[in-house]
């Protein structure tokens, strides 16, 4: 079975795998990193999103052997509920969740978005975010929630 | 993409922007609270079924049927017996003597055929998706290759996929005794006479495609034994219900069984059933004495998680010429797919008396009859029976209007209840408790700017402009709050409609509070705090909610069709106001008054006149230590109560929707949305606003998106959401929402619920704009989902 070395929100792992396992299973059933959710098996959802070497992917549709040696961040990662990310704080104060089973997925794609359009517009974030689909919300409040979050994270980068 | 005016979105935002601040006491109801659940489930410290896990436990796939009907003639699960890390394969006649039939609590008619149900088939599969055989094994992929190895022979059965097929002669039947489930059949006033002679009639059939809820969390259930009781983890919206339903299935002893809802991941509707896996898992780890879990694929989901909708409906109007309403007629013919599941017959009938909606008239009649097909069962999906019948008349009244020439809005005043006749009791017999439709009518039209985009629109009909705009109106009403259990029983329900709620005041002066509502995304954790902490005057960080459990929330009816708040919320309020009249008690006997001298205020009573008082903190350590108690007065400051309501609540709106329909291409893009909604009293309108968006986005997918698809074999061909269409953020435009406020009547909070509100009123708000816009060029109707193509085939169909 071939062996790999991940490091997934800051800790190294190394692991004997299938070459069948999906990432996302090997962080939910051998890591134990559960906030990453399974949505759907055709790579539509979303719900699975996290970031491999600084891009967002959908960890249904990588196997676990082609992060080896990667490293990868989920919503574990990003903050912890004393201390969010902006993007997560942006979500909790638009109301940007409901029953939550796509916000860890929907937060990584909105920062991720961000990173080529710092300041979107509300359509360059509803096309930005159409991987990711949620049946709560109706989106409004996501997309003003990446707004507040696009703004934060903003400041943040000026006042730094 | 949708345009939006400047303007009223930055109202929106402007209006939302208030930042969370610590609580003090008071003023927690009518806030917008930002949600307690959030930080959680923001941070990936969720618990969804899935996500547990229990020493040696197993994983449970099941082995599912690729025919709509068949026989099966041979189950061979030898070949996975033998493989490596399986630990078991079973047909359905290994579980034959013990799985008992899946439950129906509706019967609603006389006639009604209710059909042996086995959780997993024995003798004969009756839609694709039914389960045949399962496996255990130690993870998922040995299970998973597993089922492979499985042989079945299946003799074939002819598959019954129409309905109106389904009831002519000769058609092949679904079960032995035919293919009609029940009929019903309700008359007020005098049909005949209204119709007689009608100066106006409109005729018309709609069709409510079949749909799949498609919460985004899969179901998954893991069951365990202690070798003496059983705890089931699933991703339900009933664990209270599902407790008594499991234990009557199975004959396992109710006080044996726990059920636990932890995170549960979105239901509307679809997680308000008794399920053939979490039957099946129960009685694995029965047998098995291990830990088993089983979690859907989506795939599997779309097959096997019941359908929504899908009904035919054939209405009739009769008005008189100035377009007042004589008499209403409606048809149904309700797809019930193989079995009835927990309500299945119930659905179509939940909308029996919305069809006469907000309007008077002289006479109504309704009639259903529910029609077995092979194909999944279908039950409670938003709305549940609300929409279906809200679509209907909204659909018509338009066409009424059409008929005489009249402005959409202009037929239904003059025929809707006026603000000052309520309460008023419907042709169908419901009392409205209140309500004021000119009200939420008039802010809605000035929001939307209903005069200007007229102009807009009669301008680019003149022009022959290719992109043509329509203007959609949906006025609804609905019943909510289920429901009052004298009436439930009436309808001959399997249960009351009653909600259940505890306060415990912790010695250091915290509050548990518990409820019977079993919330998955509605945020009753912060709603039913900033209801204590007003009652109580307790700060709203010192209260924690539990829920989902029936080991803590021993009693409960659950949430589904907008109750929570309304019969739940009240409750806990009730409670709450049972701890303070305890607490009063305690107060004046430890500062030596009257109960009646003391008044209560910021959470503490105090001796009128004087400043010696107790704070509700004290009392309740005064009654943990219960050094000095006064007569009758026993220790720990708590209390429970149940709510029945005497009456549904029936929140009402008015949604306008602007369409621009490209007549050559047939791509219709929603401009704009209002929604003007009446919910009674706000407890967080931030949370009432997120039901709402998430609501009006269902409706509006089923105008424009979604369809379940089965075709002549009775093979589902829309099995993944790459063939079901959800709508993503870039399908949908961003809603201007506002509400008007008339306090419910039947119940103390004033509120009347929320959860399906927009999606009642969403459907038919976007296919009036539709046909709006296609209206002068002769057309009348667009079938739902109404895509491109659809609407492209409709104008062709006229060009010829
Ligand atoms: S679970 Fe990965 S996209 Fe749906
Ligand atoms: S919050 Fe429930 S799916 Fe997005």
């Amino acid at each position: 079975m071939p062996r790999i070395t991940v490091t997934v929100d800051g800790v190294g792992y190394e692991e004997e795998v299938e070459p069948r396992l999906l990432l996302v299973h090997l962080l939910r059933e051998r890591l134990g990193k559960t906030g990453t959710p399974v949505g759907c098996d055709t790579s539509n959802c979303g719900a699975c999103t996290v970031m491999l070497d600084g891009k967002t992917v959908k960890s249904c549709s990588v196997l676990a052997v082609q992060a080896d040696g990667c490293d990868i961040v989920t919503i574990e990662g990003l903050g912890s509920p004393g201390s969010m990310h902006p993007m997560q704080r942006a979500f909790h104060e638009e109301h940007a969740l409901q029953c939550g089973y796509c916000t860890p997925g929907m937060v990584m794609a909105a920062i991720d978005l961000l990173r080529d359009t710092p300041d979107p517009s509300e359509e360059a974030i509803r096309e930005g975010l159409e991987g990711n689909l949620c049946r709560c919300t109706g989106y409004c409040n996501i997309v003003r929630a990446v707004r507040r979050g696009a703004q934060e994270m903003g400041q943040a980068v000026k006042s730094s | 993409m949708t345009e939006l005016d400047p303007g009223l979105v930055g109202e929106q935002i402007a209006e939302s922007d208030q930042i969370s601040e610590p609580g003090g006491t008071g003023g927690e109801i009518g806030r917008s609270r930002r949600r307690k659940e959030d930080a959680r489930l923001l941070t990936g410290h969720t618990r969804w079924t899935d996500n547990l896990v229990q020493p040696g436990m197993l994983y449970v796939m099941f082995l599912r049927s690729p025919m709509a009907h068949a026989r099966i003639t041979r189950v061979d699960v030898s070949g996975a017996r033998g493989l490596p890390g399986v630990f078991a394969a079973f047909s359905g006649q290994d579980f034959a003597d013990e799985q008992g039939s899946l439950p129906c609590a509706w019967p609603v008619s006389e006639d009604i055929v209710i059909p042996d149900h086995p959780p997993m088939a024995v003798s004969e599969v009756r839609y694709v998706g039914e389960a045949v055989a399962c496996v255990v094994a130690t993870d998922r992929y040995r299970a998973a290759d597993a089922l492979e190895a499985i042989e079945v022979d299946y003799e074939p059965l002819p598959a019954v996929v129409d309905m109106n097929d389904a009831l002519t002669e000769g058609s092949p039947k679904v079960h032995e005794a035919g293919n009609q489930a029940f009929t019903a059949k309700i008359t007020s006033g005098d049909i005949e006479a209204a119709f007689r002679d009608a100066p106006v009639l409109i005729d018309r059939t709609y069709i409510q495609q079949r749909l799949i809820p498609s919460a985004m969390e899969p179901r998954a259930v893991l069951a365990s034994t202690d070798g003496d009781g059983f705890t089931l983890w699933t991703s339900t919206q009933i664990p209270h219900v599902l407790r008594v339903m499991l234990a009557v299935t199975t004959g396992i002893p109710e006080h044996k069984i726990r059920v636990v809802a932890p995170d549960v991941g979105g239901g509307f509707g679809s997680k308000l059933q008794v399920t053939a896996e979490e039957v099946l898992c129960l009685l694995l780890t029965r047998r098995l004495g291990r830990p088993v879990k089983w979690t859907e694929s989506r795939s599997e989901g779309n097959l096997t998680v019941h359908h929504g909708r899908d009904q035919i409906q054939h209405i009739r109007v009769a008005a008189e010429s100035d377009g007042r309403i004589r008499g209403l007629q409606v048809d149904l013919l309700a797809d019930m797919g193989a079995y009835l599941m927990l309500v299945t017959p119930g659905i179509p009938m939940l909308g029996a008396a919305l069809y006469n909606a907000i309007y008077k008239m002289d006479a109504y009649e309704f009639g259903c009859t529910g029609v077995f097909t092979t194909k999944m069962p279908t039950d409670a999906y938003r709305g549940a029976g609300r929409p279906e019948a809200t679509y209907a008349i909204e659909r018509v009244m338009d066409e009424l209007a059409a008929e005489l020439g009249l402005d959409p809005v202009e037929v239904r005043r003059r025929n809707w209840i006026r603000h000052e006749e309520f309460p008023y009791t419907t042709i169908a017999g419901l009392t409205y408790d209140s309500g004021n439709y000119e009200a939420a009518t008039d802010r809605a039209m000035a929001l939307f700017g209903y005069d200007k985009l007229r102009a807009e629109q009669a301008d680019r009909r003149d022009r022959g402009d290719p992109v043509q705009l329509g203007i959609g109106v949906s006025i609804y009403t609905e019943m909510c709050g289920l429901a009052p259990s004298r009436l439930l029983g009436e309808s001959n329900y399997g249960a009351g409609g009653w909600e259940h709620g505890t306060i415990r005041m912790l010695p250091t002066g915290k509050v548990e509070v518990i409820t019977g509502t079993s919330p998955h995304g509605q945020g009753h954790v912060t709603a039913w705090s900033q209801i204590v902490a007003d009652t109580l005057g307790v700060p709203f960080e010192d209260i924690t909610v539990l829920h989902g459990d029936t080991a803590i929330s021993h009693k409960g009816m659950d949430t589904y069709g907008s109750r929570s708040l309304v019969v739940g919320g009240v409750a806990v309020l009730q409670a709450c106001e049972k701890v303070k009249d305890k607490a009063r008690k305690l107060a004046a006997h430890l500062l030596e008054c009257s109960p009646e001298d003391l008044e209560f205020a910021e959470g503490a009573f105090q001796v009128r006149g004087t400043d010696s008082r107790k704070t509700i903190q004290e009392l309740a350590f005064a009654a943990f230590t219960a050094h000095s108690l006064p007569e009758g007065v026993e220790a720990g400051l708590d209390s429970d109560s149940t709510f029945d309501p005497d009456n549904y609540s029936f929140p009402h709106g008015t949604h306008l929707c602007a369409v621009e329909v490209d007549t050559e291409t047939g791509m219709s893009k929603i401009r704009s949305y209002v929604a003007v909604d009446d919910v009674g009293k706000v407890i967080n309108p931030l949370i009432v606003d997120g039901q709402v968006h998430g609501g009006i986005a269902q409706g509006i997918a089923q105008a424009l998106y979604e369809e379940a698809v089965y075709d002549a074999e009775g093979n589902l061909l829309t099995t993944t959401m790459a063939d079901y269409l959800l709508p993503s953020a870039a399908d949908l435009p961003t809603f201007v929402t506002d509400r008007t406020e008339t306090p419910a009547t039947s119940n103390p909070l004033g509120v009347k619920g929320v959860g399906e509100a927009g999606t009642i009123a969403s459907t038919p708000a976007v296919v009036n704009a539709i046909v709006d816009a296609l209206r002068p060029r002769g057309i009348h109707d667009v079938q739902m989902p109404c895509t491109p193509e659809r609407v492209w085939r409709a104008l062709e169909g006229v060009r010829r």
